[in-house]
């Protein structure tokens, strides 16, 4: 029978996306064991996105931003221990110590705890900062509130969203990044090089093969940052966005296999001990599509493998792989980038024009022999939701276009860069 | 259930879509458009799934007076 099969307490650790999603989806299909939400952070739980855009220019503030329904904890039927971070799992003994020590045991565990954001050597003080947790991006604000300028380490996302960000208080914004072409590297060259005229336009200074030597801090308080070429930018903040390692620390002596994230099948069953599922920025699944493990630290994944494990852990005779196709949304400046599937290194780019009744829109086009890869989407969130199908159904590059050409008036290839 | 749609807060992410194109669609802007509002009880798993992957909340399930 399948109904002892099913756990009766669920303790979930971490208190964000991944681990409160969870907990509502196993409410929405019907659980009724306890649900045990553990969180390190003693704060309600709140959305990540918005700290890098809305609730740094003030648009948004902690109340916006909940992940909890109206009803709070008891209205999602989550009971919360907060304030408290897990510090070991004991798989054995089926439980999960807190920092003070105190057990919380449980019939199966969801790791939903996300990754720390990694930073470079710096003074002592709070000229430089990263952005993960509200705390963070509220001490930013205030930080951006006395004025500029501001030096932001690295082009990824959260850097180029801080960087619009700033630029939209009206700060001198800097983006210094290491490698020779700014933010090629989750992109492509192609891509890259229209995004950065999207940063310059909008007044920022865009340095690439600009690495930090060291930050200087200077007795009122702001700083100076140091380029391993001699070069000096003054800084009142630097914000550091040079990625996230998974916070797997607490589980090194649990007897999971652990590998830059918490290792875990199609299922997101963790691998290395039973009833241990991992979801989110923490976990590493098995892609049966590549055949490879993956990593993907977008909020939808987080999402997409909450929903999962709650079905698969009320229904073990239907386990259902994810096999969703990797999607984020970033915004900067005002124009909403949004990107479907997985870039190639080796991959052709193809630029597509668009007109819509709601004007032109780019679509940029990644494939390697003819198969589709993946797509940058520059302000049309409908062409999206087709590339998302045709990704998930193993469409080729000739039909992706057709379903985009199908959604435009018109569609033309456009020189690419 | 009805679903309830708040135009206004979608960002045109798209999750809801993506998961439950039966009673979700967006339109040239980007905004979601309501095929159907009601949900069955067979169509609550989806539907649900779809109101929660909503990054801003712009859209949820209320009871049909809700
Ligand atoms: C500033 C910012 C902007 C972003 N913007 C976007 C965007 O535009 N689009 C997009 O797709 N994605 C975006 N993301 C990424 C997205 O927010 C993450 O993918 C998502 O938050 C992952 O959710 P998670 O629950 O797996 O992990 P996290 O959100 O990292 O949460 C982990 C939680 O676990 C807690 N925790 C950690 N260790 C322990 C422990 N030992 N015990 C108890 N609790 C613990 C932490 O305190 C935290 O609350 C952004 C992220 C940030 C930081
Ligand atoms: S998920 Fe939310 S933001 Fe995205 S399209 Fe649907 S309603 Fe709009």
């Amino acid at each position: 029978m399948t109904a002892d099969r099913i756990p009766g307490r669920v303790v979930v650790v971490g208190s964000s996306v991944g681990g409160i999603r969870t907990g509502q989806a196993l409410r929405a299909a019907g659980h009724t064991g306890e649900v045990v939400l553990v969180g390190a952070e003693d704060v309600a739980p709140y959305d990540k996105p918005p700290l890098s855009k809305q609730v740094l220019v003030g648009d948004q503030s902690a109340g916006d931003i909940p992940l909890l329904g109206p009803g709070g904890w008891a209205g999602d039927g989550l009971t919360p221990v907060l304030g408290r971070a897990a510090a070991r799992l004991d798989p054995v003994g089926k439980q999960v110590i807190l920092s003070d020590g105190e057990p919380v045991a449980y019939d199966a565990v969801v790791l939903a705890t996300g990754a720390h954001p990694r930073s470079i050597p710096a003074p002592e003080g709070s000229l430089v900062r990263t952005v993960r947790e509200l705390r963070d991006s509220e001490a930013i604000r205030a930080q951006f509130s006395r004025g500029g300028p501001v030096v932001v380490v690295g082009s990824g996302f959260i850097g180029a969203e801080v960087a619009s960000s700033a630029r939209q208080l009206g700060l001198e914004v800097t983006i210094v990044e290491a490698l020779p072409e700014p933010f090629a590297r989750a992109l492509g060259s192609e891509v890259a090089a229209r995004i950065g005229r999207l940063h310059a336009d909008a007044g920022v200074s865009v340095l690439g093969s600009a690495a930090v030597a060291r930050v200087e801090s200077l007795a009122d308080g702001t700083g100076v940052v140091h380029l391993a070429d001699g070069r000096r930018l003054p800084a009142a903040t630097v914000v550091v966005g040079i990625g996230v390692v998974p916070a797997t620390r607490w589980l090194e002596d649990s007897g999971l296999d652990l590998d830059r994230g918490v290792l875990t099948d199609e299922y997101c069953r963790a691998s290395g001990a039973p009833d241990v599922y991992a979801v989110g920025d923490v976990a590493r699944w098995f892609d049966v599509r590549s055949g490879e493990h993956r990593l993907v630290e977008h909020w939808t994944n987080a999402v997409e493998q909450a929903n999962l494990v709650a079905h698969n852990l009320l229904h073990p005779d239907e386990l259902r792989p994810h096999v969703k196709a990797p999607y984020f949304w970033s915004d900067q400046h005002g124009l909403k980038i949004q990107m479907v599937g997985r870039i190639h290194p080796d991959d052709r780019v193809s630029f597509l024009r668009c007109t819509t009744s709601a004007g032109e829109k780019d679509v940029a086009l990644y494939s390697r022999d003819g198969g589709f890869s993946a797509a940058v989407v520059l302000g049309w969130p409908r062409a999206v939701v087709a590339c998302r199908q045709a990704w998930e159904r193993g469409e080729d590059l000739a039909q992706v276009t057709g379903r985009l050409s199908a959604l435009a008036t018109a569609a033309t290839p456009v020189p690419v860069g | 259930m009805q679903i309830k749609a708040d135009v206004g807060k979608c960002q045109g992410y798209g999750n809801c879509v993506d998961l439950d194109p039966e009673h979700f669609d967006l339109d040239d802007d980007g905004l979601v458009v309501l095929l159907r509002t009601s949900v069955d009880e067979a169509e609550l798993e989806k539907s649900g799934a779809a109101v929660r992957s909503c990054p801003v909340q712009a859209v949820w399930l209320a009871d049909h007076d809700g």
